[in-house]
């Protein structure tokens, strides 16, 4: 059996208690990832195998010392491929950044590293993290492990993929609309986007930098909760890096939601919902009520205004922010160009990608002279009113309760010649970013093709211990389901 | 479509995206921004007014610090990536006449 097959505590356990060394670790990891990578495709970058060992040398010999004693000392972790890491090539899954290797680290993946993980490599994504299907990327499609016919999400489908085909057993995603929260649904593994301001985004290649957050992907609440507390920091190179208390989240590792209220959406049940995805939803509502939460339904109100909101603010920042890549600095530059301007165009024209164009032209559209109040302004406005909502919300529950994703994983091919209906599909996750609220996703069941479904839970600002306790406790009543491409897979089985 | 793109906003939005697209890329540039534009204009069903914009959930304030010189030459690191470089600086076509 592979050690990739454990949770990351069981993992960091077993080195920690001289089980096993951390170059086993990182050896099994390299092993699984070289013998399941050519089926799902979760990594853009795999690290340097010799200079793996190496760090693995030296967290061992802390471990020895007692200077690292933390859970995660000398588990690998794999990180999305938009955080930049000294010396790992980073790519944004662009052809824009090919090449480009950071000269420092982003500061979640700085606080692992003190802890003693080892990033073991980069994760496939949808580039620039613009889609809901890691299909935009430029280095290939990553497939779902369940079905390798189906996408895995997105953006951050290779984390998701890496975890749930048991690559890795931990890793970092990134969360701007559903990025963590939708592939982890598709993929079966649990993952966290934090309250806006918890994680910073010193180092994480911006998309829509009012929305971003970083957060992990595991097999389960535990892990989640740990790597969060792990990588949450205030940091004051991320000017909107929130001072905030109560960051133990491991701490709300209970299973206890007695007198818990849970608000239940019904506009997030309504039309466009499939029937599986709703029912196994309801399932886990009511595996909650029997372990003592009450549970309400109620109109949330604005959920339909929540996606055009957010296309117009993440694209017009999205446009801003990635002004940067000119052919200049760094990345791609044209071969062939007459004068500045033209080289600009031509680099980036030739080294974005479709999708990543189409948003950087509605967001300059909706930022221009003439434009920017009908529609820039418009969204910011729409946007303090869904806030509003959520507040009236949390003035009575203690979370909000619903699905993550109105379907399981579409096939692969079958969503970007639509992008209108792939942007739907954002219907459940987007809200939650444009108010800067915790959520979790994690799995609640199987549709009858396979495919996993996603239970998502919203906290307040600043709860996220509710959420980690109300997941908690509704997956202390079920086992964890390995994907087929685990080494513990049991066909219809269990663990 | 309710919205109509010219083909003089998609050449103007164009310069400022600095993009460079070609005909059939335009085209289908239009269509989307158009159908986008039209499930965007939905947030015409909300009255917005006198609610203030909002850029930031929480109220957060840029972050100043002194500006205190260090001795650090980071311009080797800087200079690692770029596609072109000469004498220690970013090189770039010829941009004054």
């Amino acid at each position: 059996m592979s050690l990739t097959s454990l949770t990351a505590k069981e993992l960091g356990k077993k080195i920690k208690e001289k089980e096993i060394s951390v170059k086993e670790a990182v050896n099994d990891t390299l092993d699984a990832i070289e013998k399941k990578e050519d089926k799902v495709n979760s990594f853009v970058t795999v690290a340097d195998k010799d200079a793996l060992l190496k760090k693995a040398e030296e967290v061992q010999k802390k471990i020895g010392e007692g200077t690292l004693g933390g859970p995660l000392a000398g588990v690998p972790i794999a990180v999305k491929d938009n955080m930049c890491i000294k010396g790992l090539l980073t790519t944004c899954s662009s052809k824009i950044l090919e090449g480009f290797v950071p000269s420092y680290t982003a500061e979640a993946v700085k606080n692992l590293e003190d802890a003693g993980a080892i990033v073991i490599g980069k994760t496939n994504m949808d580039e620039f993290a613009m889609g809901s299907t890691t299909e935009t990327s430029a280095y290939g499609a990553t497939k779902n492990p369940w079905n390798l016919d189906h996408v895995p999400g997105g953006s951050s489908g290779g984390s998701c993929s890496g975890v749930a085909a048991e690559e890795c057993v931990c890793a970092l995603g990134s969360d701007t609309g559903g990025s963590i929260r939708q592939p982890s649904a598709f993929c079966g593994v649990t993952g966290i986007k934090p309250t806006y301001g918890t994680v910073s985004r010193y180092g994480l290649i911006a998309y829509g930098s009012s929305l971003d957050q970083i957060g992990p992907v595991a097999k389960d609440v535990t892990d989640c909760a740990l790597i969060l507390e792990t990588i949450s920091s205030y940091d004051r190179k991320d000017s909107t890096s929130m001072k905030r208390e109560g960051l133990d989240f491991t701490s709300a590792l209970k299973d206890d939601v007695k007198g818990m209220k849970i608000g239940i959406p019904r506009d997030y049940f309504g039309e466009g919902l499939d029937g599986e995805v709703s029912q196994a939803v309801k399932g886990a509502a009511k595996v909650l009520e029997e372990k003592g939460a009450v549970l309400e339904e109620f109109d949330l109100g604005l959920v339909e205004y929540a996606i055009p909101a957010y296309y117009v603010i993440a694209c017009a920042e999205a446009s801003s922010n990635l002004a940067r890549f000119d052919g200049v600095k760094y990345g791609y530059r044209a071969k062939e160009y007459e004068g500045l301007h033209n080289m600009y165009k031509k680099s980036r024209s030739e080294g974005f990608g479709t999708e990543v164009k189409r948003r950087i032209m509605l967001g300059s559209f909706v930022l221009s002279s003439g434009y920017y109040d009908a529609y820039y302004l418009k969204a910011l406005r729409t946007k303090a009113l869904i806030k509003k909502e959520f507040d009236k919300a949390f003035s009575k529950y203690d979370m909000i309760l619903g699905p993550a994703a109105p379907s399981t994983a579409p096939k692969l091919g079958s969503s970007l010649d639509d992008p209108m209906k792939m942007y739907l599909g954002d219907i459940y996750t987007v809200s939650v970013n444009l108010a800067g609220l915790p959520g979790i996703s994690l799995p609640c069941g199987m549709d009858k093709k396979g495919l996993p479904i996603g239970l998502q839970l919203i906290g307040d600002c600043f709860q996220e211990k509710n959420i980690i306790q109300a997941a908690y406790a509704y997956e202390c009543t079920r086992e964890y389901r390995h994907s087929p491409l685990s080494d513990v897979y049991q066909v219809g089985g269990r663990r | 479509m309710a919205n109509q793109i010219s083909d003089d906003t998609i050449e103007y939005v164009g310069i400022l995206a600095k993009l460079e697209l070609s005909p059939q890329e335009k085209e289908r540039a239009k269509k989307d921004m158009e159908e986008m534009l039209d499930y965007i204009d939905k947030l015409n069903e909300l009255d917005v007014s006198g609610v203030e914009p909002m850029s930031h959930v929480f109220p957060v304030n840029n972050v100043f610090r002194e500006d205190i010189p260090t001795d650090i030459d980071g311009s080797k690191d800087a200079l690692f990536n770029a596609p072109s470089v000469k004498n220690g600086g970013f090189e770039v076509p010829k941009t004054i006449g």
